[in-house]
């Protein structure tokens, strides 16, 4: 049995780009993998490892053992927390199994949005937080006066902080230290009923479900009959273990304080979800552990098959990437223009580019994605609430008593020359400015409260170029408010397009309305007769731009020795039709229904 | 008898023309010979089938740059190795500026009795624009040259839809080649091509007017379209019937020779990328000067045309002319009906009013004509 006293459960927290990898590579470096008791046991298992190889595990965490210049052995958890706003909910689970986080901040850029929005997070979660400076061999390094940022704006002690650089390994040796030193080792009692927190799951299919778990009470083993608190799902332990540097090592118990892995011939990982609570199912604990929710999808957009035919394709594709991601949701819709899909629903764009990219490489799929939407929530007159995710069901407007949108909170930190520029992009989607703090002389955080659906476009590069890469932003959920939308229909040749509808505050509608139809004269070829290009709220027509018909298209030229030739020039122009979605008599490219997604500033 | 057409390739040209993409170029007189030596290789070294040839063509380039005793041997080696026909057509391209009365006088006596001169242009200051080395004089000048040679059978190129041009000058260039009574015209419409000087100049504007955008140079999509009603119909009422996209001739006096490449007869090509078709394959020569002196003719893999490819050939190629593409040799060669292999895409042409089928014949409309490449394009299957 370990001694609690020698293990510690932590995370490194970090801005993106800040050095959070490398610190996390080097420390799994300068330690071992396993203790010298536990070196017999490891070669022991051989035979069990090389069945097990193929499996790779997510970078979830890695048990590493580190020697301590007081010349006892300690147990590290390094628990790796996904690093966007998207996964905020399973960043605060991963927070949930450590009992502290490093800090990691450069010395050149100091404190950014990520930086505090992760912080918070870590306070919330009672973690001791230990700050590190990193990158103090960068000419630009101004460590002293980064650690007087962290001291005035977290408010947390910094004089201290190891100042090293995770690239080259100097004075990490000083972090391991200080780990000891400043993170508290975890406690619980390993004789009271099983509690433990789910932090992550992945579906591997030899194994099933693999449940990875911090134990804050009780013991499990093989055979341990256990359940899932929240989702009620039963099962039996068949093995436990901890994490190997990329592998999954297997051991006789894991028990309170420490952080592993349990496998119980779970067949889904919408059994284990993130946060919920393991106990025996023999002898329960009395109270599940605190903060459990279902994430809800935030951001809805339609999925087609570029090709009618590969519709089953997809549907496969989407149900093996559930098996591993259970707030991934879908069900089946058919568009007039797109034919047969899936809506989907996804935390936010970055969880849905994640899916869309992985629905391409792994699985070769050629996609047309319609343009994301938030949940509305729509009021009827009948005094019924409906949650809208697909813009073609909103109701009559004579049935709407009114709507309501998501609102989140937005954090921008940025240089102060961009203040300007980056408040006037806030207003322009209708952000209301809530305050502003100054980190230092140069630097503020703007704080505004922003319409979710105006930042699920293209809000984050408009962002990076007004402020030449400088701001940086964070958000968390807030409300849902009432607001005064409207859908906006695109007719092409007088026909709606419903693939191309999307809800809009009615403010912003004549803007958009304008942008979609020239963005959509330059992505629709010019077919035999003109094609008006409408965009149109009810029966109201808001903007309209016209592709003009193709008069001359005539090889004039056609001798012998062209011909091959030629014949090519005539295949492009029927190999660009077959990548068209028939709408009435006009062919569209499927490129037309995501371009529209990035109504481009210019 | 179907007899295979032969095409000779003469790559040279006395400066290259500020649109022209063709295979051709200045070159000294040293290498005009050695070219000249390699093609009569080349032409010996055939396999000889002793194919009856019904037509003649030396295209270019600019063929008559070379002696004129030079493209006598070269006829005379095609004479040797193929059945020539009595009443031949045998054509050569030229260009105002490179003829004399000598030079005509032994084309005649080797045979030639076509002309075709590239004049392009009645309009001097169209003609220093285009990098033309002639003037409308000259052409004048060479064409009477060419009736006093006793040449009954000559063809004007033009090229409409020029920068700066208007409908109004092109008839005014029309209508001064209508004088001459040429027996043939083709009128072609300007492409700013890859890799030229034009496109250099004009390539964003092409790409503009391409979408339908209006242009400050070219001639705008509409224009255009007006420039091509205006020369079907003037020569119309002059008795010139258009037999293709862009031919025009009096009755009888098509140019066979092209006429066999839009109904996919055999043609064999001499000289430096020179295209073939045989026996249902498409090949080329080496487009590579050095590799074509070394006598290394031929370059790529042909490219084998299957039923599929032979189908999408005929309908495509037999739409470019005026009488469209006979159904009931369709059936007869491929053993199918073409309603079966295309009868929804003809019904949708026909609804669109871009084709006729009547009885056994498919043929553009007037509209068709304007929108060749998209009728083209719905025949690939």
């Amino acid at each position: 049995m370990t001694d609690q006293s020698k293990i510690r459960n932590f995370c490194i927290i970090a801005h993106i780009d800040h050095g959070k990898s490398t610190l996390a590579d080097r420390i799994i470096e300068m330690t071992g993998l396993l203790t010298s008791r536990e070196m017999q046991a490891q070669v022991l298992d051989n035979m069990d490892l090389e069945r097990e190889r193929g499996i790779t595990i997510k970078a979830q965490a890695v048990r590493t053992v580190y020697r301590a210049k007081d010349g006892e052995e300690y147990m590290f958890n390094l628990i790796d927390t996904p690093g966007h706003v998207d996964f905020n909910y399973e960043v605060s689970r991963s927070l949930a199994a450590c009992d502290g986080a490093i800090l990691v901040v450069d010395a050149a850029q100091g404190i950014e949005a990520q930086t505090l929005a992760n912080v918070y997070l870590a306070l919330d979660h009672n973690l001791d937080v230990m700050p590190v400076i990193n990158k103090i061999d960068l000419p630009s390094a101004d460590p002293q006066r980064v650690i007087n940022e962290i001291e005035d704006v977290i408010g947390i002690e910094a004089q201290d902080a190891p100042l090293i650089s995770a690239k080259t390994g100097l004075h990490v040796d000083q972090v391991l230290e200080q780990v000891i030193e400043k993170i508290p080792a975890p406690g619980g009692d390993a004789s009271a009923p099983l509690q433990a927190l789910i932090f992550d799951s992945l579906y591997d299919s030899y194994k099933g479900v693999i449940v990875f778990c911090r134990i804050m009470e009780g013991s499990v083993k093989k055979g341990t009959q256990i359940r899932m608190m929240a989702t009620g799902a039963k099962a039996e332990v068949v093995e436990v273990g901890y994490f190997g540097a990329g592998q999954f090592i297997p051991c006789q118990e894991l028990s309170a304080g420490m952080v592993g892995y349990l496998t119980a011939s779970l067949k889904n990982v919408k059994d284990t979800r993130v946060g919920d609570t393991i106990t025996d199912n023999e002898r329960p604990c009395e109270n599940p552990l605190p903060g459990y929710k279902k994430v809800n999808p935030m951001v809805y957009c339609g999925m087609y098959p570029a090709d009618g035919a590969k519709y089953p394709d997809l549907r496969d594709a989407l149900e093996k990437l559930q098996l591993n991601d259970a707030s991934l949701q879908f069900e089946p819709e058919t568009s007039v223009a797109l034919g047969f899909g899936f809506r989907c629903g996804f935390l936010g764009l970055l969880h849905l580019e994640i899916i869309q990219e992985r629905l391409e490489r792994e699985y070769n799929l050629d996609l047309v994605t319609t343009a994301p939407g938030v949940v509305y929530k729509v009021h009827k007159t009948n005094g019924e609430v409906m949650e809208l995710t697909n813009p073609a069901n909103l109701p009559d407007p004579s049935e709407i008593e009114y709507m309501e949108e998501p609102m989140v909170s937005a954090e921008i930190m940025v240089t102060t020359e961009f203040i300007g520029p980056i408040m006037q992009l806030c207003e322009e989607r209708r952000g209301v400015y809530l305050g502003m703090e100054y980190m230092e002389e140069t630097r503020a955080l703007l704080k505004y409260d922003l319409p979710l659906n105006e930042i699920i476009y293209d809000f984050f590069d408009a962002l990076k170029s007004r402020s030449r890469g400088y701001a940086s932003f964070d958000y968390e959920w807030k409300e849902y408010v009432r607001s005064e939308l409207v859908k906006l229909d695109i007719l092409v040749n007088h026909e709606e397009v419903d693939a191309l509808s999307f809800i809009v505050h009615a403010q912003t509608a004549y803007e958009r309305g304008r942008k979609m139809c020239e963005k959509l004269k330059q992505e629709i070829p010019r077919h035999l007769f003109e094609i008006p290009i409408q965009a149109a709220i009810g029966s109201k027509i808001i903007a309209r731009e016209t592709v003009k018909a193709m008069r001359k298209d005539v090889l004039a030229k056609c001798y012998g020795g062209d011909i091959t030739r030629k014949k090519k020039l005539l295949e492009k122009q029927k190999e660009g039709k077959k990548r068209m979605r028939q709408v009435g008599n006009v062919e569209i490219p499927q490129k037309a229904f995501m371009s529209v997604l990035k109504l481009d500033e210019n | 008898m179907r007899g295979i057409g032969i095409y000779v390739h003469i790559p040279f040209c006395a400066a290259k023309c500020a649109y022209c993409d063709f295979l051709s170029f200045v070159a000294d007189a040293d290498t005009r010979e050695h070219y000249v030596n390699s093609l009569l290789q080349e032409i010996e070294q055939w396999e000889d089938r002793g194919d009856f040839v019904p037509t003649v063509f030396f295209g270019g380039g600019t063929p008559s740059v070379l002696p004129p005793e030079s493209i006598a041997r070269i006829l005379n080696k095609i004479r040797e190795k193929f059945a020539v026909a009595p009443d031949a057509e045998i054509s050569i391209e030229c260009n105002p500026g490179t003829l004399d009365a000598e030079k005509l006088r032994i084309y005649r006596q080797a045979g030639i009795n076509r002309l075709s001169m590239g004049l392009q242009s009645a309009d001097n200051r169209e003609l220093r624009l285009l990098g033309r080395i002639h003037t409308w004089e000259d052409f004048l000048q060479n064409f009477d040259l060419a009736r006093e040679a006793g040449f009954d059978n000559l063809n004007v190129d033009l090229i409409s839809a020029l920068p700066g041009q208007t409908t109004q000058s092109w008839r005014a260039t029309l209508q001064k080649v209508l004088k001459l009574c040429p027996e043939h015209l083709s009128a072609y419409s300007l492409m700013i091509e890859e890799g030229t000087p034009f496109f250099e100049k004009y390539g964003q504007e092409a790409a503009k007017k391409q979408k339908g955008e209006e242009c400050r140079f070219l001639p705008s999509e509409e224009e255009e379209l007006r420039m091509y009603h205006c020369t079907s119909k003037l020569l119309r009422e002059h008795g010139y019937q258009r037999y293709e996209i862009s031919n025009y001739a009096l009755r009888g006096k098509e140019c066979r020779h092209n006429c066999g490449y839009w109904e996919r007869r055999e043609y064999k090509g001499f000289g430096l990328g020179a295209a073939s078709l045989m026996r249902e394959r498409r090949f080329s020569n080496t487009r590579r000067m050095e590799r074509y002196l070394r006598g290394e003719w031929d370059a790529a893999e042909p490219e084998v045309l299957g039923i599929k490819e032979q189908m999408e050939e005929t309908m495509f190629l037999g739409l470019r002319m005026n009488r469209g593409v006979d159904l009931h040799a369709f059936r007869e060669r491929y053993g199918i009906d073409a309603l079966r292999v295309y009868g929804a895409v003809i019904a949708r042409l026909q609804r669109q009013g871009l084709v006729y089928c009547r009885g056994d014949r498919l043929w553009l409309s007037e509209k068709g004509f304007d929108v060749g490449n998209y009728v083209f394009s719905e025949f690939l299957l």
